[in-house]
């Protein structure tokens, strides 16, 4: 019996979700296809597409179905980027340091192949981006696009999204917001984010989310693009989706996300209640069996499941398997290159250490996450720690080695 | 588990054994390829997922502990270091020193594991006195003893060797087979895992530089030139650019490396025989010995002949006398010695004495 504890990496797939999955698998049809049975399943395509986008507070048209958060990012990012830089010849990116892979990379590739300056903005202790920052970057007159985060991953953090796209607006400078760890977890439309600013091509006008956070399945997303928007396409092919993500479309993929977004969005008040109360049991239990722990961000305004603290003297990695082998499902955060978990570049961006780095672990609650979850964690890690400690950063030389060695002069 | 064969059949067996397993890959190197080319090198990300794959057959867990930093500092660099001073050094022991049975083990047994269990071809057994001993693997071709003869007593109490006992490696390769594991035919790794393409010599040039220098034979003559010291070991032949050709016609050999000079030395083959060697960076495979001068066999590369030696332990220094000269001993390497198939202990070369004394 697994205790699962991993809910932002995903989530349990809803029995409602896999059922509309089967419906929309049952039927044969190309949703581009001309003749009846295409014809119905575009009408499931676009009945899922109203309904996600009743979700995301949009219109219709301004849902773009892809592959998942990563593709939704990369579309984002590199499609706004493209475009703009087509039309204006600005070639900078505005985006926080601690983003997610899926942004960072993209940013990343853009440098060395697209020749965009990237123009990183600090975050502070609790990984908020530094408003300051952000306006000087946005502002610089150079900037193509800017892209943020609505809530940390690995933190949790929630991002002053509205105050950054506000400032975009200023700058004339269109915004994605990553928003896959965060729609259906806080309250998030799409719509209401747009009128706040005011404009209509500059400030927010891409959003990325994605299914299997929420309870969908993994392998379908949605790219919310506004209509003023200019975006250059990742793929090209048979022009659908406003030419935007060409490919035949997810038709039972659309059906179980839309259905997966609606309850989410429905039932986010009384779970982020119940969750995050679960959350604080986790937190207060631990800090009493563990004063040496240190909990990222426990001030600011967090998702309601994130936990996230470092582990003086331990390693992640270390962490993390011992848990495991007590049936706890838990993460380091930081994304794995082979399975190793790397120092995380979250933590870094706090302005914590190397050590701090390698000694973080974030336990992530959800949907299906009881008290007992809670309290079976709390009965668990103090001993991993120790032991963990004892084992050290032994990933770094501290000190001669314990074993072996030669002997004599 | 490397993602090789024998790591895959050993953790089997340990399975099978009934312990409670838990298969770990090392990555040792940061800038590790993707996929494999070949059979050279090893831990590429498709060498993690072969042993990643033999562990979900097994269904046991499995994780990938980063120890890329100290393999750094503890084989990496002392390699390069070893070279520049015109030693010849086997990063392999190293790794097993520092890194395999130290570093992964400690970390092990701070987590609570018992042991750390490999694939090397070796055999525990239990001594008259209840001591662990290192001894020889059934198959002398696949015999890794000599690898692992820098183990501590301490070290050997918390390893488990399950091929050891294995008549030959086409029978640890056909139970892989049997058993699914789909690296049953990958072919073993050779070479130094941390130079994929095999190219020591390259890989050296870009860390040490290469600078032109005099080949000279015994007497002090240049005799000829070299791109570089580092890229010799004693007892090469192939690789010297001689203007000069032996007033005696005959095939020269490297027998010193000088860093300082930045000079090699050659000379006949006869006059690679080593008559004596001496260490004082020792270890024992069990208790250290009572007499200070005791019988033996010495074997000085992992694939050389032991051969009967009188061994001497005196003022932190261990000498080695052969009853037969050594062919060809480079400083650095290391002398692992032998009671018959038992380990008794090794030591890093630091001197030796020629068989043949250098012509007036």
């Amino acid at each position: 019996m697994v205790v699962y504890l991993d809910h932002a990496a995903t989530t349990p797939l809803r029995p409602e979700a896999r059922e509309a999955w089967l419906v929309g698998a049952a039927g044969v049809g190309n949703a581009s296809s001309i003749h009846g049975a295409g014809q119905s399943a575009r009408r499931l395509l676009e009945e899922s597409r109203e309904r996600l986008a009743s979700a995301l507070d949009c219109d219709p048209v301004e849902v773009v179905f892809t592959s998942g958060g990563t593709e939704s990012v990369n579309l984002g990012i590199a499609g706004l980027y493209r475009a703009r830089r087509e039309t204006t010849g600005a070639t900078a990116i505005v985006a926080p340091v601690a983003e997610h892979h899926a942004t960072l990379d993209t940013l990343k590739w853009l440098s060395a192949h697209e020749v965009a300056d990237l123009e990183w903005v600090g975050v502070d202790r609790d990984t908020t981006v530094d408003l300051g920052g952000w306006e000087a970057a946005v502002g610089s007159g150079d900037a193509a696009v800017a892209t943020l985060l609505a809530a940390n991953n690995e933190v949790g953090t929630v991002q002053p999204v509205v105050a950054a796209s506000a400032l975009c607006v200023e700058a004339g400078v269109p915004l994605h917001v990553d928003a896959v760890g965060a729609f259906g977890h806080v309250p998030l439309s799409f719509r209401a984010l747009r009128s706040a600013s005011g404009s209509r091509s500059a400030g927010l006008v891409a959003l990325s989310v994605a299914a299997h956070k929420l309870g969908g399945p993994v392998g379908v997303g949605a790219l919310v693009v506004a209509r003023e928007a200019r975006v250059e396409p990742l793929l090209h092919g048979g022009g659908q989706q406003r030419g935007l993500r060409a490919g035949t479309q997810d038709v039972p993929g659309a059906a179980a996300f839309a259905v997966s977004a609606e309850l989410a969005v429905a039932e986010l008040t009384a779970e982020a209640t119940r969750v995050g109360a679960l959350r604080d049991r986790l937190e207060a239990g631990l800090r009493e069996h563990i004063p040496d722990m240190r909990v990222s961000a426990h001030t600011a305004e967090r998702l309601p499941g994130h936990f996230h603290a470092i582990f003086p003297g331990a390693q992640g990695d270390s962490l993390l398997l011992l848990l495991d082998a007590a049936g706890i499902a838990v993460s380091t955060g930081s994304a794995c290159q082979a399975g190793v978990p790397e120092p995380s570049h979250v933590v870094r961006a706090m302005g914590l250490g190397e050590d701090a780095a390698r000694s973080a672990l974030r336990l992530t609650l959800g949907r299906t996450t009881t008290e007992g979850d809670v309290d079976a964690v709390i009965s668990a890690l103090p001993a991993a720690y120790e032991r963990a400690r004892t084992a050290g950063l032994s990933s770094r030389q501290v000190g001669a080695p314990r074993l072996g060695g030669a002997a004599g002069s | 588990m490397s993602g090789g064969v024998d790591s895959a059949v050993a953790a089997a067996r340990a399975v099978d054994a009934g312990h409670d397993v838990v298969g770990v890959h090392l990555a040792l190197s940061r800038a590790g390829g993707t996929l494999r080319a070949g059979s050279r090198g090893c831990c590429t990300i498709e060498d993690a997922m072969d042993a990643r794959r033999a562990a979900d057959r097994l269904g046991i867990p499995f994780y990938v502990w980063d120890f890329s930093e100290r393999f750094r500092d503890d084989v990496i660099e002392d390699f390069v270091a070893e070279y520049s001073a015109g030693r010849t050094p086997n990063p392999c022991m190293r790794c097993n020193e520092k890194i395999k049975f130290a570093a992964v083990l400690e970390k092990a047994l701070d987590l609570g594991f018992d042991a750390v269990c490999t694939g090397h071809y070796a055999i525990l057994r239990e001594g008259a006195s209840g001591e662990r001993e290192l001894h020889r693997a059934s198959d002398a071709a696949k015999d890794q003893s000599y690898v692992l003869g820098v183990l501590t007593t301490e070290q050997l109490a918390h390893t488990l060797f399950p091929l050891g006992e294995t008549p030959s490696k086409a029978l640890v390769r056909a139970e892989a087979e049997a058993r699914g594991l789909t690296v049953a035919n990958k072919p073993d790794s050779h070479d130094i895992c941390f130079i994929p393409d095999g190219d020591t010599r390259g890989w050296l040039a870009e860390r040490v530089g290469a600078e032109r220098g005099d080949i000279l034979d015994r007497s002090g003559a240049v005799v000829g030139s070299h791109e570089g010291a580092h890229a010799f070991t004693v007892g090469q032949r192939r690789g010297l650019a001689l203007g000069v050709p032996a007033a005696d016609g005959k095939p020269r050999f490297v027998l010193e490396v000088r860093p300082v000079s930045n000079t090699v030395v050659v000379g006949p083959k006869e006059a690679l025989a080593t008559a004596e060697i001496a260490g004082q960076r020792f270890t024992w495979a069990g208790a250290a010995p009572t007499s200070a001068d005791f019988a033996c066999h010495v074997q000085i590369r992992a694939h050389a002949d032991p051969v009967p030696a009188r061994a001497a332990l005196a003022e932190g220094i261990v000498t080695v006398t052969p009853a037969t000269p050594l062919d060809g001993v480079a400083p650095g390497q290391t002398a692992v010695l032998y009671d018959g198939t038992r380990v008794l202990g090794q030591f890093t070369i630091d001197r030796t004495v020629s068989a043949v004394p250098v012509d007036a």
